[in-house]
C-alpha cells in the first residue's frame, strides 16, 4: 500500500469522523445515553458507513479473504471490555487518535492508556501461551479467518 | 426516554458516515485491507512491511483535525470525564479491542459493511455495554 494512498484514506476517515460528531465524546455519550435526552445522531453514522461500505465491499470481496463467522469467548469478553471503555469516557480508537491533533492532555492520556492496554493483552496471551491473535509472527500460521475480520487492520 | 432534538444532527452524522464508509470501502478495494484502527494502535510496534502504510493512515486521520481548525471549522471535544477514568477508559478500550481483534471501525464498520456474524456479534456487545455503562453512570450511580 502507497504510503500516500493510506494518508488520503485516512484524512477522508479523519473528516468523516470530525463531521459525523463522533470525535466529540459529550456527542458520543449523548448517543449512549437511551435512557436519558437521547441524540440518535449516530446512529446516522453508521447507517451512512454501512450503506455505501456494503456496495464497496461487494465489490472488493475477491480482495479479501470471506469474513469470518466464527464466534469465540474472546470477542465477547474483549468487545463487552471495549464497551465498558467506551461508555465511560466516550471515545473510540480512531476518534482517540484523531483528537491527539488537539493535543488535549486527557486525549493523550487516553491514547497512552489505550496503547497500554494493548500491550498488556498481549503480554497476558503470551504468558498464557496463546498469541493466536497475533498472527504476524514469522513463521507462525495464520488462520484465513483470523486474517479477515480477525486482525482488524492487518 | 426522550430525544434530544437540540443536538440531534442527523445530515452532517449521515455525512460524515459516508465519508467513513467510502475510507473503508476504497481501501478494501484498492488495498483488499480493513480499516481497523484497534489493529493499528497495536501494530505500531510491529515492524513489518505495512508499517509505513499504517502509519501515514493514522497521520491523515491526525491530520483532519487540524485542517479543520485551520480553516475555523471543527472543535476542540470536551472530555467531561476526570483522569483516573480517562486512563481507565483507554486500558479497557485498548485491551478489549485487542482481544476482540476490532473496534467500531474494523468490526462495526468493515465488518457489518460484509455481513460478518462475528463482527455483528462484537457490534451488538460493544454497543449494549456501552449503553449499560452510560445508564448505570448516568442514572443509578
Amino acid at each position: 500500500m502507497h504510503p500516500i494512498f493510506a494518508l488520503l484514506i485516512g484524512l477522508v476517515f479523519g473528516l468523516g469522523l470530525c463531521l459525523s460528531g463522533m470525535t466529540a465524546p459529550t456527542k458520543v455519550l449523548g448517543f449512549l445515553d437511551v435512557g436519558g435526552a437521547w441524540d440518535p445522531s449516530l446512529a446516522f453514522v453508521m447507517a451512512g458507513a454501512i450503506g455505501v461500505g456494503f456496495f464497496f465491499f461487494r465489490a472488493a470481496r475477491t480482495r479479501l479473504a470471506p469474513p469470518s463467522h466464527r464466534l469465540d469467548p474472546a470477542l465477547v469478553v474483549g468487545s463487552a471490555l471495549f464497551g465498558a471503555g467506551w461508555g465511560l469516557v466516550g471515545f473510540c480508537p480512531g476518534p482517540a487518535l484523531a483528537a491527539l491533533a488537539w493535543g488535549e492532555p486527557k486525549a493523550l492520556a487516553f491514547v497512552a492508556a489505550m496503547v497500554a492496554g494493548t500491550l498488556l493483552q498481549r503480554l497476558l496471551a503470551t504468558l498464557a501461551g496463546n498469541d493466536s491473535h497475533f498472527g504476524r509472527r514469522p513463521g507462525a500460521a495464520i488462520e484465513p479467518s483470523l486474517r479477515s475480520a480477525g486482525a482488524c487492520g492487518a | 426516554m426522550s430525544i434530544d432534538w437540540q443536538n440531534f444532527t442527523p445530515w452532517a452524522s449521515l455525512a460524515g458516515g459516508l465519508m467513513i464508509g467510502v475510507a473503508a470501502g476504497l481501501l478494501a478495494l484498492r488495498s483488499g485491507r480493513i480499516l481497523g484502527v484497534s489493529g493499528y494502535v497495536s501494530g505500531f510496534f510491529e515492524f513489518d512491511d505495512e508499517w509505513t502504510a499504517r502509519l501515514a493512515l493514522v497521520a491523515g486521520l491526525v491530520l483532519a483535525p487540524l485542517l479543520l481548525g485551520a480553516v475555523g471549522a471543527g472543535a476542540v471535544p470536551d472530555l467531561d470525564a476526570g483522569w483516573a477514568t480517562v486512563i481507565a477508559g483507554g486500558l479497557l478500550v485498548g485491551f478489549g479491542t485487542r482481544l476482540a481483534s476490532g473496534c467500531t471501525s474494523g468490526h462495526g464498520v468493515c465488518g457489518l459493511s460484509r455481513l460478518s456474524l462475528r463482527s455483528a456479534v462484537a457490534t451488538g456487545v460493544f454497543m449494549a455495554v456501552a449503553m449499560a455503562t452510560v445508564f448505570i453512570i448516568r442514572h443509578l450511580a
